[in-house]
């Protein structure tokens, strides 16, 4: 059953993948990307990852990909890519170091290499002591205390984020500026 | 103080003559004529005083002992080559330095009247100070590389002072022609110094073990031979003595001091300073000899038709220069001292008397029109009569004693060619300088006019006056358009006669014909230096701690040695005979030479040196031209600056190649990026694989 | 549903693998693709892959802290999305159809036009 599960949302995150590299309407790449993290939420549930299944749902697929969409119909980029690569060679050595790259991560996803670090029995997401509750709470209980600090600051991460996102989009009071010389 | 004390301060006698070098070259045109000559004689006369100081310190010294080395700074220490500016004071560097400053300070002392009125009096005296000095540093330096500096110092001063009157073509390329054949000389003085440092780890000459057996013989063969190549340049040997001819552009000071008592006796001094190496060479000494043989007498043969009077002397000069390369080839070094010093003493006298006669005669040096000048210049042909004595080996002036002396040990060593090359060589000399004395002093008077072979009616000089014969034909003059604008016009075989002067020469003043009879005296008693009876060898004793090691030979009995001496002068005087008996009436027509119509179809190969410079000139001119100019277009043109530019433009190709990486374009910096990790992977990838 | 299919048992090299591939799916799309949202999201690919990777490592070492870094990894995301959309759309809101290519400006002036 767990084989089925991961041979079609592995399928499908792949196609995903490819129809979001090969889609000349950046309209389809969002939806395919959509695809994508969707079936990518479904192996982290099978790896028992469940809080963050939802999180990638929700954050992810509906949150970006929604914001994608909403840059995509404000900008009005959705004519597509021509066919040529203007740069020479580009397109060639992206595919030769595209093989390349898998071919040595896949060598190395072969290796048994991940020695020591076991993990501690109050960190395990199945098992452990009792009491320690589900998936939710277990991530809880590592965030608030293990990683209290990284977690407060990416609060002020996301603040900041949410006032570098308004600084930026603001239209400036000469309505002419731009932050590209206007080569055309 | 004691006498080494004194020769400590060796280096006085140089110091002297380069302080008038720099102050005449300095302030000379401020000084100006006559005060610059006398500061410039009066240096040298000081140094004279100073090295004759020198010369009784070394005697005070015991025999075996009398070197003396003073070193003043370091001048090379460029790791194994340590050079020193030092000076290595030996009997043999005392003898030179006697020479240079006691003959030189007669010289400049001539030359304040012979170039009274020359526009640049003061720096003809600056170079002839800087000459004396290079000259001094030559003979006194301490290793052969101080020598070096002396001897590329006097081809320096002998390029300045033959092109002297540069307004004049001629010598401005005579000045040429004699520093680029030294030059051509210098690479053999520059090779065997490389040999040298090479053998020993060192120049110097303290460092050469005399007679030690610590070469091989054919490195010392080398040596020797890369020597006599720089000697055969500066003493005007053949193949490279075409430059001493046309040398005599110069003033005539400058021929004496330069060309006939020092400059070109500087060969001779090195190789008696590096006699170690002939001794040690199997061969070499064979070659010097047959190089000075040969030279001695073809040069001999063409002096005798030559009309100008300073050419005659020049190739006499190269002609006796054979001489004392053949004595230092049979290892005979004193006698070749012996003679350079006699020689100094009669040449010199000859070319400053002969000076005299051309400053008398209004600057014509041709003989052709000249003719019983005794009656005019009493003092100047009585010492030139005293000299022509001399070096046509008449004893017992010291020509007997010296030349004769070399064609003796010649006979003595076995070397019977050489013997006989000497004694016919001896002969011409006896010819060619009587015909000289009997041209200029004796003979009929030929100042006014001259009669041409061809014209009936001797024809009125000055070139104004236009004379008409019976006929009806007018003649006129031949002109010499040179004659006018040029102070020293030298006549060549083969040119017309020059225009005679027109009235009676006058005697020089005092201040030359003063010097003139001091060598002369000096001339005549000259010999004394070195008489061949076992207790009056002087000078051979005097030399014998330069020369340790060299064996000497003698004649075994008296009467043989004596024998073989008046031999060469039976010789001489059939010498003397043929060409008074040839020349006592002086000559009937101007441009008909008696010896030149005895010798017929030979006299034109003679006359023109065996057309020896043509052929250079055709040589160098010709494929010598052709070859640098291919070597200019191919291998510099093209390859080296081909390389140097080529280095450039591949910098410029690498660059723009790499400039396109820099095109701003995001997409191939992340590319970029990607080729990194891509790589960094790589290297993960197989630290594991191993 | 074949019996051989069914039966193999997923092991943690299978994620991996299929992370790996995702990654670079998502690397060449990055090298390849003209227009900066479509880039973006070839950026959003491979972080997922890597997402994937740490739960699966997780999964296997039987360790709650590899899902929590995911968890920030998410986090920083949606902020880097933001921020980056933010500048797309200060950048390129006057010029239509504009593409990756014409972010120039760090060119070396001395270039001449024919250096592509």
């Amino acid at each position: 059953m767990q084989a089925i599960i991961f041979f079609v949302f592995g399928a499908l995150t792949l196609a995903g993948a490819f129809g979001v590299v090969l889609a000349r309407n950046p309209v389809h790449s969002a939806l395919s990307l959509v695809v994508t993290l969707v079936s990518v939420a479904v192996l982290f549930i099978q790896q028992d990852a469940h809080l963050l299944a939802a999180v990638q749902v929700v954050v992810y697929a509906g949150a970006i990909v929604v914001l994608f969409l909403f840059v995509i119909m404000l900008l009005g980029v959705d004519h597509p890519d021509t066919l040529q690569d203007p740069l020479k060679a580009q397109r060639l050595a992206a595919i030769v170091l595209g093989l390349v790259l898998a071919a040595e991560v896949l060598f190395l996803t072969g290796h048994q290499w991940a020695t020591g670090a076991k993990a501690t029995a109050d960190n395990s997401i199945r098992g452990g002591p009792p009491g320690l509750g589900n998936n939710v709470e277990r991530i809880a209980r590592s965030l608030f205390t293990t990683f209290l600090w990284p977690f407060e600051i990416t609060a002020a991460l996301l603040v900041l984020a949410v006032i570098g996102a308004v600084v930026l989009a603001r239209r400036s009071r000469n309505a002419d500026e731009s932050l590209t010389e206007d080569a055309r | 103080m004691s006498a080494r004390d004194l020769l400590d301060l060796i280096w006085i006698v140089p110091a002297l003559p380069l302080l008038g070098a720099v102050v005449l070259l300095l302030f000379g045109k401020r000084i100006g004529e006559p005060f610059a000559g006398w500061i410039a004689t009066g240096l040298v006369g000081l140094s004279f005083v100073a090295s004759l100081v020198m010369f009784f310190a070394m005697l005070d010294l015991p025999s075996d002992v009398r070197v003396n080395v003073i070193t003043l700074y370091t001048w090379l220490p460029a790791g194994a080559l340590h050079v020193d500016m030092g000076f290595y004071a030996d009997t043999l560097s005392v003898t030179w330095i006697l020479l240079i400053t006691g003959v030189g300070s007669l010289i400049h002392l001539y030359s304040i009247g012979y170039m009274h009125g020359d526009e640049r009096f003061s720096r003809f005296f600056a170079y002839l100070n800087l000459f004396v000095f290079s000259m001094l540093m030559l003979v006194l330096g301490s290793s052969f590389l101080v020598t070096f500096l002396g001897w590329e110092g006097v081809g320096l001063c002998s390029y300045l002072l033959v092109s002297f009157w540069f307004e004049r073509n001629a010598a401005a390329v005579a000045g040429k022609k004699a520093f680029v054949t030294n030059r051509v000389g210098d690479v053999g003085f520059l090779l065997a110094m490389f040999l040298i440092f090479a053998s020993y780890g060192s120049l110097n000459y303290a460092a050469i073990p005399a007679g030690a057996h610590s070469i091989s013989s054919g490195t010392a063969t080398a040596i020797a031979l890369l020597l006599l190549v720089a000697a055969i340049g500066k003493s005007a040997q053949i193949p490279l003595h075409l430059w001493l001819p046309d040398a005599m552009e110069g003033p005539t000071p400058v021929s004496a001091l330069i060309h006939a008592a020092t400059m070109v006796t500087a060969g001779i001094f090195l190789l008696c300073r590096a006699h170690v190496f002939l001794d040690l060479s199997a061969d070499a000494g064979t070659v010097v000899a047959w190089v000075g043989g040969i030279t001695a007498l073809l040069a001999g043969t063409v002096a005798i038709l030559q009309p100008d009077i300073k050419r005659v002397l020049a190739y006499s000069t190269v002609s006796q220069l054979g001489y004392m390369f053949l004595a230092i080839g049979i290892h005979a070094y004193t006698a070749a001292v012996f003679m350079v010093l006699c020689h100094a003493f009669y040449k010199g006298c000859l070319f400053l008397g002969a000076g005299s006669v051309i400053h008398g005669n209004h600057d014509v040096q041709d003989m052709r029109v000249m003719g019983r000048f005794r009656k005019f210049m009493p003092y100047t042909a009585l010492s030139m009569v005293v000299a022509w004595l001399a070096i046509a080996g008449v004893p017992p002036l010291s020509g007997f004693f010296s030349k004769d002396e070399i064609i003796s040990q010649a006979f003595l060593r076995d070397d019977y060619g050489l013997w006989v090359i000497g004694i016919v060589a001896a002969g011409f000399t006896a010819v060619y300088m009587t015909r000289l004395i009997w041209l200029t002093f004796y003979g009929n008077e030929r100042y006014e006019t001259v009669a041409l072979e061809g014209t009936i009616i001797p024809i009125v000089s000055g070139g104004s006056g236009e004379v008409e014969d019976e006929h009806g034909a007018v003649a006129t003059a031949p002109s010499d358009d040179d004659a006018d604008s040029d102070p020293s016009p030298t006549v060549s075989y083969g040119d017309p006669v020059a225009t005679p002067v027109g009235h009676a020469p006058h005697e020089s003043p005092p201040i030359m014909t003063f010097p003139i009879m001091v060598l002369a005296v000096l001339a005549a008693v000259g010999g004394l230096m070195n008489l061949p009876f076992s207790s009056m060898e002087w000078l051979d004793k005097w030399l014998a701690s330069s020369f340790r090691g060299v064996p000497e030979v003698h004649p075994d009995t008296f009467i043989g040695g004596l024998g073989l001496e008046m031999l060469t002068f039976a010789i001489a005087l059939c010498g003397i005979g043929l060409a008074y008996t040839l020349y006592k009436k002086g000559l009937e027509h101007a441009d008909r030479d008696p010896l030149n119509e005895k010798l017929g179809p030979v006299a034109a190969i003679l006359g023109n040196a065996y057309y020896y410079d043509a052929g250079v000139s055709k040589l160098v001119g010709g494929p010598g031209r052709a070859i640098a100019g291919w070597l200019d277009r191919v291998v510099d043109n093209e390859i080296i600056d081909g390389a140097v530019n080529g280095v450039g433009s591949l910098v410029g190709l690498l660059s723009r190649g790499v400039q396109q990486m820099q095109d701003g374009r995001v997409r191939r910096y992340a590319l970029g990026i990607t080729i990194g990790a891509v790589a960094a992977l790589l290297y993960v990838v197989i630290w594991l694989g191993r | 549903m074949s019996p051989t299919l069914a039966s193999i048992h997923i092991t943690a090299t299978y994620p991996l693998t299929l992370a790996a591939l995702l990654f670079t799916i998502g690397a060449v799309g990055l090298l390849t693709r003209r227009n900066v949202l479509v880039m973006f999201m070839c950026v959003e690919l491979m972080l997922n892959a890597v997402n994937l990777t740490f739960v699966s490592f997780a999964n296997q070492l039987n360790d709650i802290r590899g899902q929590v870094i995911v968890f920030f990894v998410l986090a920083v995301a949606a902020a880097e999305v933001a921020v980056g959309l933010g500048i797309i759309v200060a950048i390129f809101r006057r010029r239509r159809g504009a593409t990756a290519d014409d972010l120039d400006l760090l060119k070396d002036p001395v270039m001449d036009e024919a250096g592509q």
